[in-house]
């Protein structure tokens, strides 16, 4: 397979191609900064599009909508929890993790127990977890403990911190794809559920642990993300939904399930910040500046189509 | 088959006659025309909207962008139709169209319309914060005396419901065309064969979806009175629930117009339900997914009877 058929890399060109379109527009000035704030937002983006990648990988229909909701309640009760005090950073770790394992297995209980279709039994609890947060959110705004804030704002070898947790989280799900047989295992069920439950695959093992992780991934995602911008808000996670799905197939992983892609999440995370940068420096207003990423994403869509149509 | 499995559409009839039913125990006072009309009207635009998914759900693909969409139309009601009605009216059917050709490319280069319509929710909100940066406008007055206009016997909303729902029947489910649209959900191939253009039968059930989505947004500004960008990003979500809810299902093209309206019926009065308890605000959207987990629950039942005959 030569470079050039590796569906990630158009991610990632089209990344590159943001960042050098800006970076046109300054003549070079503030490369840096602008690669820095890509990667600290970017992280986010990232990890929630790899738990959003695992389950769109199980195949057709299979989509987590509950991504939002969980990072807020993840987070508020993280908070909350923590209360500003110092040293607490690890117990908030430890509660938005449990709840994020809570709703995982909340919602692939609705699936499994309720033979609900994903789409709708993640949609249903999320509205659910959404109103957990609002009743244990309200009226407060607690800031993070100071450390934890600095963690989350700060930069060791020169990489944002939120960048190498999401690196490393990248590099971990790879190697669990790739290598494990967790990771076979979850590819043949995407491939063909029946063929995969034939061959001896535990099927339900397999989707109930890729419901789980990516409820870790978004409540992960969410604690990092309030620590980052300063505490818990009711719409932090909004955004979150349609940028999961959108890196996730940007990133050349397929929608119908059964082939994944980790390094073309991060180059579509990257792009997704990139394009808003861009568009930003070159005076869009907000209006032109969504129909362009639409346009955009469509774009990628097609090409990433057509390609495979070749081939 | 047993006779519930036959007659999907007892199901969501229960549901909201059961939900009505306590709602009218904890307040006896809501069981009158003006109490009637304060619960739903805001579920027409609800309504409408799911009827619109279910266009899209009919023949296998499902529409993210819908809440934005909704939205837009909803800024073009509030600007261009009340200022230059033909303008405004134009606009709106340039609207509807562009939907139609949404489907037929989606059709004809085999694009997910999950990651399509996700990117044309990013294009619908870009427009409509270009034509409405803040919120604001103004419905038409003609808009604003439909649907606020006082029927006798029943209240507006009731009467739309019912409008509504039988004119979707009768398009859907009794016209021969309805009836080759469902089939595109349920083989499309076989469809092909039969000599139809799946194309252009995607095309229309996308265009009927533009169409519905269209007159949600203007329902919605008729109710409102002004709109702004965000005005229905939540009714994506909803009308998906909302077809489910009705007895309808994401493949095969199950899918029931009466069903749909009282789906969205149900899910408005979930909200409600709540207030009526005494129970803090704070879970009213919690409400709405309980019941759709206690309705589809119920639904399972069905379905295990049906298959075990």
């Amino acid at each position: 397979m030569s470079v050039l058929s590796r569906p990630w890399l158009w991610s990632w060109l089209a990344a590159a191609a943001a960042f050098s379109l800006t970076l046109g527009l300054t003549s070079g000035r503030g490369a840096g900064e602008l690669g820095y704030a890509a990667l600290s937002f970017g992280a986010f983006a990232a990890i929630v599009g790899l738990g959003q990648m695992l389950v769109i990988t199980l195949g057709p229909g299979n989509v987590d909508l509950s991504i939002p909701a969980t990072m807020t309640l993840a987070a508020t009760l993280a908070l909350k929890a923590m209360g500003s005090d110092p040293g607490t950073a690890f117990l908030g770790l430890v509660i938005a993790l449990a709840v994020g394992f809570g709703t995982g297995v909340a919602n692939y209980a609705l699936i499994f127990l309720l033979r609900l279709p994903p789409i709708i039994a993640t949609l249903a609890a999320s509205l659910i977890y959404q109103s957990l947060a609002i009743w244990s959110n309200r009226g407060l705004r607690i800031k993070p403990p100071a450390g934890l804030a600095d963690f989350a704002t700060g930069r060791f070898l020169g990489l944002p911190n939120v960048a190498w947790v999401g690196l490393a989280l990248a590099i971990l799900v790879w190697i669990v794809l790739e290598r494990s047989v967790w990771g076979r295992w979850l590819l043949a069920t995407g491939q063909n559920l029946r063929v995969a439950r034939l061959a001896g695959v535990p099927v339900e093992l397999v989707r109930a642990s890729t419901y789980i992780s990516v409820a870790v991934f978004a409540s992960l995602a969410g604690y990092l993300l309030a620590s980052f911008s300063g505490g818990a808000a009711l719409n932090m996670g909004q955004e979150y939904l349609l940028m999961s799905i959108a890196v996730v197939v940007i990133g050349g992983s397929s929608i119908a399930g059964g082939n994944s892609n980790v390094p073309g999440v991060w180059g579509a995370a990257l792009f997704m910040f990139l394009v808003v940068s861009m568009l930003n420096s070159y005076g869009a207003g907000a209006g032109v500046r969504n129909v362009l990423t639409g346009t955009i994403i469509i774009a990628i869509v097609i090409a990433a189509s057509s390609r495979r149509a070749r081939t | 088959m047993t006779f519930l499995a036959r007659h999907r559409i007892i199901l969501p009839v229960v549901s909201l006659a059961v939900l009505l039913a306590a709602t009218f125990y904890m307040q006896p006072r809501a069981m009158s025309y003006f109490g009637l009309n304060l619960l739903f009207n805001l579920a027409v635009p609800i309504a409408l909207a799911t009827i619109a998914q279910m266009m899209i759900i009919m023949v296998n693909d499902i529409d993210l962008s819908l809440g934005a969409f909704v939205s837009l139309a909803a800024c073009v009601t509030a600007t261009f139709l009340n200022d230059a009605p033909m303008l405004g009216l134009l606009i709106l059917l340039a609207l509807v169209l562009s939907y139609a050709v949404l489907g037929a490319v989606i059709h004809a280069l085999e694009l997910p319309a999950i990651v399509v319509t996700l990117g044309m929710s990013f294009v619908w909100g870009g427009i409509a914060l270009f034509i409405l940066p803040s919120p604001g406008g103004a419905a038409p007055g003609w808009l604003r005396t439909l649907m606020t206009v006082k029927p006798p016997f029943a209240p507006m909303a009731v009467v739309a419901a019912v409008f509504i729902a039988a004119v979707t029947h009768l398009l859907i489910m009794r016209s021969g065309i309805g009836t080759v649209l469902r089939g595109v959900g349920g083989n499309a191939r076989s469809v092909a064969r039969a000599g139809w253009s799946v194309i252009r039968l995607k095309a229309l059930a996308y265009g009927l979806a533009g169409l519905f989505g269209v007159l949600a947004g203007m329902a919605l500004v008729g109710l409102a009175t002004s709109a702004d960008a965000n005005i229905a990003l939540r009714y994506t979500l909803l009308s998906i629930a909302g077809v489910i809810l009705g007895g309808g299902e994401f493949t095969g093209g199950k899918v029931s117009p009466t069903g749909a309206v009282i789906g969205a019926f149900t899910l408005t009065l979930a909200a409600s339900f709540l207030s009526f308890m005494r129970l803090s605000p704070d879970w009213q959207i919690g409400a709405q997914g309980a019941i759709l987990i206690l309705v589809l629950t119920a639904r399972l039942i069905f379905r295990q009877k049906g298959s075990e005959a």
